[in-house]
């Protein structure tokens, strides 16, 4: 049986030459993506900026939305928003915080539902007070700045310093990336979305972490070769791996987008965006990164015998 | 690499097939199920995965306990007491008590009369119910005394109050009926209520909501003095009614309570039951006061002022109040359970009905179907026979993410079924790294038997290196996250553990395996 191969056997590509393209690129699109979060911003969920969300169901036939936005604009939520999404029959209501802290919030969702009880059924309500929203902002936040530290912490016990850097940076990057990405697709941005920004923070270090682990497998054993060359020998070498995996999550995340429903899709999309972005990163990001810290210059080449049987031919290679 | 021994084999399949069978009660009806723990012995039970409230439907209604409620009737109870305390020690105050936004100030007639009570002021308010200590701050300006309530003991009145809400709430909910409510503390002053697969959140809203202080009060009567009594709203009728402040009877004093009709009018009731002491005082003070109409308080609202026909001195009564039939039944388990220490406030609702988790359930199985079957489509034809080794991995991965599941009686959730796809994912990247290794260290030169184990060695590190980042991250994300977002860190996690497990030792095994009986001249990948 002739088996797939997604990349090219012995692949020998210049990665390194590129560092001059991609980190200026990289750099331009993580200010884009600072500039779209600060003068765009997030399409933030109700979990951050408080107030009610509420999906209804037309007991028979579809939903009138224009009669849904009537009625609810009758009531004087301010802020208002009616869509329709998924079957036919189904919208979705959602208006901002009510003035006059929790109980007034309550009361909002009482109106509508006497307005509209008779006949839509109210399949999800979810309302969001002022004091929780911003606890939950705090915890998001404070959630992925302690999961890079600690991750991050991880590595530096586990690798050279410039290896901690790099993969710093890297993360760095796909964070922002993200979060351009929200900015600019106006995706919801609530607590399902941090687990992604973690799941991506995750997913790129893994991927920075098998390139690295390659890397300095090479350094060991090839202690004269320049760092460039020794880097792009490495990233070729995990290349196939790298495709791979990236495709086999990328089918699983597809799946999941179609098939998985309104609620998760804002979280797989978000994911698809991220193994792409952490794909790139490790490659084009975090591996230069190690050329411009010195790698090689600063500290000498390890005493360490190389282990296996026998190296990899470097003539082939 | 060739030689694995036998019992890691049994052990592996062992392991295998436990998975399998805690899984198995979960693939079967409720039905089934029931039938299956009749036949089990007790210490097998044949538990299902627990669905999170996302899927099976359900309320999730975070409260608050009401800090100002708390602080107001620390106030008020503290002015009555001083005011009971200077009338036992005969100390004369000019002015009244004014009442301030956390406690009290009196001026006294004779400044010199602070030594004759100053002792007695500390222990009008105790730092908690266990602890001895004082919770006021006393200030005294040569007679003007300032009595502030302190922050201690607020917070432990608070904690005291959270502590008997949850009290007063498992009756309540436990009265409508429900499954498996989840009842908790939450924070310093907040309570979590979760019922799954409720129908009606208005009903459970209105259970949980309602403070229930229940009074028994005699109607004021012509000219009576303002400052005795207040002028309450009624639920049968517009205006207000006066109703004197002494209070006859409480509800704590009430035993019983059931919904009922009235035997003449065929009206929904509530009948009730006193204790003895409720019985007696009730007894006294309609003995008392026939003829007149006295209130049944509720919240201070009126619910109904009937006339006092005659003694009630059997220790039962009834209340009418135009109640429809839900209103007699919830009034009912209110009082039976007790009124709540003070107010509670919503701050975070989610409620879904049971259609959409329904929904939400189909629609997770069927990303998971296809996920499924997309990568190990991609795996079989990328990897051929290590493809179909990789693949039973893969399905032995996901029985063991789903038994650990069972077996913690942790919540599935529907960010959980989406992490559990995403581990289909990467649980195949382990395979990838270490069959991407074999084949390079086969194409520099090496015989199969050391590529094999070249590749197995050399990708272990990178797979624990990879799979710690990712961990670490599943643990945050646990302890920081809450409901749905909890249920997604722990799929993930188990999927990490269970991945290290399933796609280095078993696929290992069956490579083993396979070299043994096949003894191959060329690697098929």
């Amino acid at each position: 049986m002739k088996l797939l191969r997604l990349a090219p056997e012995n692949t020998k590509f210049p990665f390194m030459r590129f560092r001059r393209v991609s980190y200026p690129f990289s750099a331009v699109l993580s200010i884009v993506s600072v500039l779209l979060f600060l003068f765009v911003g997030m399409n933030f969920g109700i979990d951050f900026s408080g107030g009610t969300l509420m999906e209804v169901q037309a007991k028979s036939g579809i939903a009138d939305l224009s009669y849904v936005r009537d009625l609810a604009e009758h009531l004087n939520l301010g802020d208002l928003e009616v869509q329709g999404f998924g079957t036919p029959a189904d919208a979705s209501i959602r208006f901002g915080m009510q003035p006059g802290g929790d109980a007034a919030q309550q009361a909002a969702v009482e109106k509508v539902r006497s307005a509209l009880g008779d006949s839509y059924e109210f399949r999800r309500v979810e309302v969001v007070g002022p004091r929780v929203s911003g606890e939950l902002v705090q915890q998001g936040t404070l959630g992925v700045v302690m999961s890079i530290l600690a991750v991050l912490s991880y590595l530096w016990f586990r690798f050279e310093w410039q290896f901690a850097i790099g993969a710093i940076i890297a993360t760095m990057h796909d964070l922002l990336l993200t979060v351009g990405f929200f900015s600019i697709t106006q995706l919801e941005f609530n607590t399902t979305s941090i687990a992604a920004i973690l799941t991506i923070v995750g997913y790129s270090l893994n991927e920075t972490v098998v390139v690295l682990d390659r890397i300095r497998e090479m350094m060991r054993k090839f202690k004269k070769m320049p760092t460039d060359q020794l880097i792009d020998m490495s990233v070729n070498a995990v290349l196939p791996r790298t495709l791979m995996t990236a495709t086999t999550v990328f089918l699983a995340l597809l799946s999941l987008v179609i098939f998985g429903g309104q609620v998760i899709r804002s979280f797989s999309l978000a994911m698809m965006w991220g193994i792409f972005v952490a794909t790139y990163s490790s490659i084009f990001i975090c591996s230069p990164t190690l050329i411009y810290l010195g790698l090689r210059n600063e500290r000498g080449p390890r005493d360490e015998t190389t282990t296996g049987a026998k190296p990899l031919a470097s003539g082939k290679l | 690499m060739l030689r694995f021994p036998l019992w890691k084999t049994l052990l592996t399949l062992c392991a295998t097939l436990i998975a399998m069978l805690i899984c198995a009660p979960s693939m079967i009806g409720p039905a089934n199920r029931a039938a299956l723990a009749s036949v089990l012995p007790s210490w097998m039970p044949p538990n299902a995965i627990v669905l999170g409230l996302d899927l099976q439907g359900g309320a999730h209604l975070l409260y608050e306990v009401d800090r100002g409620d708390v602080v107001r009737s620390m106030t008020q109870n503290l002015r009555d007491d001083l005011r009971r305390e200077l009338r036992e020690d005969k100390v004369g105050v000019s002015g009244g008590i004014g009442v301030l936004p956390r406690g009290v100030q009196v001026r006294l007639a004779d400044p010199n009369d602070y030594d004759k009570i100053q002792g007695k002021l500390a222990h009008l308010v105790p730092l908690s119910a266990s602890a001895p200590g004082s919770g006021l701050d006393i200030a005294n300006e040569n007679g003007l005394l300032r009595l502030t309530i302190t922050d201690a003991a607020i917070d432990n009145k608070v904690k005291r109050a959270v502590e008997q809400t949850i009290e007063v709430l498992n009756r309540r909910v436990n009265g409508l009926g429900t499954t498996e409510p989840n009842i908790q503390r939450q924070g310093a002053d907040r309570v979590l209520v979760e019922v799954p697969g409720l129908q009606d959140t208005n009903r459970l809203k209105e259970i949980v909501g309602t403070t229930a202080k229940l009074e028994f009060r005699l109607v004021a009567e012509p000219g009576y003095n303002p400052g005795d009594v207040d002028s309450l709203d009624q639920t049968e009728q517009p205006g207000k009614l006066p109703v004197e402040r002494q209070v006859m009877v409480v509800g704590e004093d009430l035993t019983d309570a059931q919904p009922g009709f009235d035997s003449r009018s065929g009206e929904p009731v509530v009948n009730f039951r006193f204790n003895i002491r409720g019985g007696q005082r009730f007894g006294e003070v309609t003995s008392a006061n026939v003829g007149r109409p006295f209130a049944i308080v509720l919240d201070n609202k009126v619910i109904s002022a009937p006339r006092i026909l005659g003694p009630i001195t059997g220790g039962s009564g009834q209340i009418s109040g135009r109640f429809t039939v839900e209103q007699a039944n919830n009034l009912a388990i209110l009082l039976r359970a007790g009124a709540l220490p003070a107010k509670l406030t919503i701050v975070e609702e989610r409620t879904v009905g049971p259609g959409l988790g329904q929904d939400s359930i189909d629609a997770g199985k069927r990303a998971a179907y296809w996920a499924a079957g997309l990568v190990v489509t991609y795996m079989l034809i990328t990897y051929g026979t290590f493809g179909v080794f990789a693949n039973l991995a893969l399905l032995i991965h996901i029985s063991m993410i789903f038994a650990m599941l069972v077996m913690l009686r942790a919540t599935l959730t529907l960010p959980g079924i989406a992490g559990i796809v995403l581990t289909i994912g990467m649980a195949v990247d382990s395979n990838v790294l270490i069959y991407e290794r074999i084949r390079e260290e086969f194409h520099a030169g090496r015989s199969i038997v050391s590529a094999l184990d070249a590749g197995f060695n050399r990708a272990f590190t990178t797979i624990v290196d990879s799979n710690v980042t990712m961990f670490v991250v599943a643990a945050i994300l646990y302890f920081l996250g809450s409901g749905p977002v909890r249920g997604f860190a722990v799929s993930l996690a188990l999927g990490i553990l269970t991945t290290i497990v399933t796609a280095v030792t078993m696929t290992r095994m069956m490579i083993a395996l396979w070299y043994k009986y096949r003894r191959p001249t060329k690697l098929p990948i």
